[in-house]
């Protein structure tokens, strides 16, 4: 029993500080983006949600420049990126995926900037990684801000929960109620713009798309019903992100040379096995033969195409 | 400017420009401005792994676009296309993370794969560039009809027997074809901004698919020509003209498209609805 136990925890993983502190952050990260991340889902906005990330590391780099903490950075651009693509957002799916494309661009081209200056004014190595991927392990900002600034994304998504709901599932319905649906989404975008800033710098770009996606997917595929989707995102992401810390931290003693491999592998691989595991009924529903007059779309899939 | 370790440069510039264009021609008109962004960014993982076992990075760059682009498609059948999308990224990115924990890469050549280094194009490179390019067009060509059909009117494309399925993976591969060959020139990151900003600021002068396709690659031309010379004068990184100068193009055609719309309101004295109907197909 012991050996099994030491065999799964290895030694030092529970009294390791950069552990604890990944645990902690990942952890709030993953609830964070759970939470948010049902709605980006359902309202197809899966690319705004990656894009944001992207932006506010331009404002990450940009904040290394004139030498400040990147937190300010990363949450200022990515509620200016937000708002950009919400202002020249169609309110068709491709214009706004092409909105946020455009937006994306120019951020791109400010963070090839800034990374440039930032490396050739004070030879910071390891900026163009840190930033680009980031690691859990690394977390320089304080614990407070970030819960201060989680409390405030979520706290934005349960104030504007029921025509936040409304407006995704069916936006005529929506506006004939009488729900600010231009107003409704904005709002939506500023919380996805604070949630995907601070978790693509206390966990990085990649995890915090992961985190966002994965999780809402994977709960989707289990139930339509919006509570228990979000408890379902919710219990994936903080279950996915604690293996994969856990994996990474074991995987230190797997080969001889003890390299350990980026936790950010593992708990990616960790989200996409569930996304994919949980696809399988819903794959074995989809190949069956549809009577010729069915929709070829889910009704809520065609929600999220007419928003 | 013109030196002559230049040449190379202008010629590279001058094959990925116009593929570029045609190319995001369509992923502008179906909307795949996501997957546009995920295989290039994806396939820098191919690049890492290339460099871990030590193979061509173009090899690498292929083989993961070329995955990249298949995953998309094939779980994109079964899920949301932009859920796919994001988890097939995420999961490459991943790849890519775990390779570059491996290798001992020196960090420039991270920062050049992403946001490209066109001054450091080789002319060994110029061929296998050309060819992949070449094959480009040709395949959009090959495609064009059943291309147009499905994008435009996907009800019209599916009853004359064209599958939105094999054309949208076809299509795929075209886009991780055009990536293979323009990531190492101008980098995963900005390949994208070529391949959005020209056609987006096309489309808005004009609706017609073969003029807008036309203007879409003289206006990637003259972004790279422009961003290649200002690059060269300020030594600031090419990225970052590519992607200024793509959007300043697409707010230049929307500022277009919106004064000759309200001219023609103006002149028919008639309230026009400012966005058309929702007809579009995500």
């Amino acid at each position: 029993m012991h050996q099994l136990y030491t065999w799964v925890f290895e030694p030092g993983f529970f009294a390791s500080a950069p552990v604890r502190t990944a645990v902690v952050i990942g952890g709030v990260a993953a609830v964070v983006s759970a939470v948010v991340g049902v709605f980006t889902v359902l309202r197809g906005q899966s690319f705004a949600g990656h894009a944001l990330g992207d932006v506010s590391a331009a404002g990450g780099s940009g904040a290394l420049l004139i030498g400040v903490t990147p937190l300010p950075g990363f949450i200022g651009l990515g509620i200016i990126g937000s708002g950009a693509m919400e202002l020249i957002g169609i309110r068709r799916v491709r214009g706004r995926d092409l909105a946020t494309g455009i937006v994306l661009g120019a951020a791109i081209g400010l963070t090839a900037l800034f990374l440039y200056l930032d490396t050739s004014a004070s030879a910071t190595t390891g900026a163009t990684q840190q930033i680009l991927f980031g690691s859990i392990f690394t977390i320089t900002s304080s614990l407070t801000i970030i819960i201060a600034f989680s409390v405030l994304a979520v706290g934005a998504i349960a104030v504007i929960w029921r025509p936040l709901l409304l407006a995704t599932v069916s936006p005529d319905i929506a506006a004939a109620r009488g729900v600010p649906v231009r107003l409704v989404g904005l709002a939506y975008m500023l919380a996805l713009a604070v949630a995907v800033a601070l978790s693509s710098l206390t966990v990085g770009a990649i995890l915090s798309t992961a985190l966002l996606i994965g999780p809402a997917a994977t709960a989707l595929h289990l139930t339509r019903r919006m509570g228990r989707a979000l408890i379902l995102a919710c219990v994936t992401g903080v279950a996915a992100t604690w293996a994969g810390i856990l994996l990474a931290y074991d995987s230190y003693d797997w080969g001889s040379s003890h390299q350990g491999l980026p936790v950010s592998f593992f708990i990616v691989a960790v989200i996409f096995a569930a996304f994919l595991l949980t696809g399988l009924p819903a794959r074995r529903a989809a190949a069956r033969p549809r009577p010729a007059s069915a929709p070829a779309a889910a009704p809520e899939e065609a929600c999220s195409r007419a928003s | 400017m013109f030196a002559g370790f230049m040449m190379n440069t202008w010629a590279v510039a001058t094959i990925v420009a116009p593929v570029a264009g045609v190319v995001g021609f369509f992923v502008v008109l179906r909307g795949s401005a996501f997957p546009a962004h995920a295989i290039p960014k994806g396939a820098f993982a191919g690049a890492a792994g290339a460099a871990l076992i030590g193979i061509s990075t173009l090899l690498g760059l292929a083989v993961f676009s070329l995955l990249g682009a298949l995953g998309i498609g094939v779980l994109g059948q079964r899920a949301r296309r932009d859920v796919a999308t994001a988890l097939a990224l995420v999961m490459m990115l991943a790849l890519g993370a775990a390779f570059l924990s491996r290798t001992t890469e020196y960090e420039p050549e991270i920062y050049s794969l992403l946001f490209g280094e066109v001054l450091g194009v080789s002319s060994t490179e110029l061929l296998p560039v050309a060819g992949l390019g070449a094959a480009c067009i040709a395949a959009v060509l090959f495609l064009y009809r059943p291309l147009m059909l499905s994008s435009s009117v996907p009800d019209v494309a599916e009853a004359k027997g064209i599958r939105g399925q094999h054309i949208e993976i076809c299509f795929l591969i075209v886009v991780a074809l055009a990536t293979a060959m323009t990531v190492p020139v101008v980098g995963a990151l900005l390949i994208f901004s070529l391949m959005i900003g020209p056609p987006a600021a096309a489309r808005s002068f004009t609706s017609r698919p073969v003029l807008a396709m036309a203007l879409s690659v003289v206006i990637a031309l003259v972004t790279v020509w422009v961003a290649i010379a200002a690059s060269y004068l300020y030594n600031w990184p090419i990225g970052f003209f590519v992607g200024a100068l793509g959007a300043v193009a697409y707010g230049a055609g929307r500022g277009w498209a919106a004064w000759r719309g309200t001219r023609r309101a103006g002149a028919a004295s008639v309230a026009m609805p400012a966005v058309p109907p929702t007809t579009a197909r995500a």
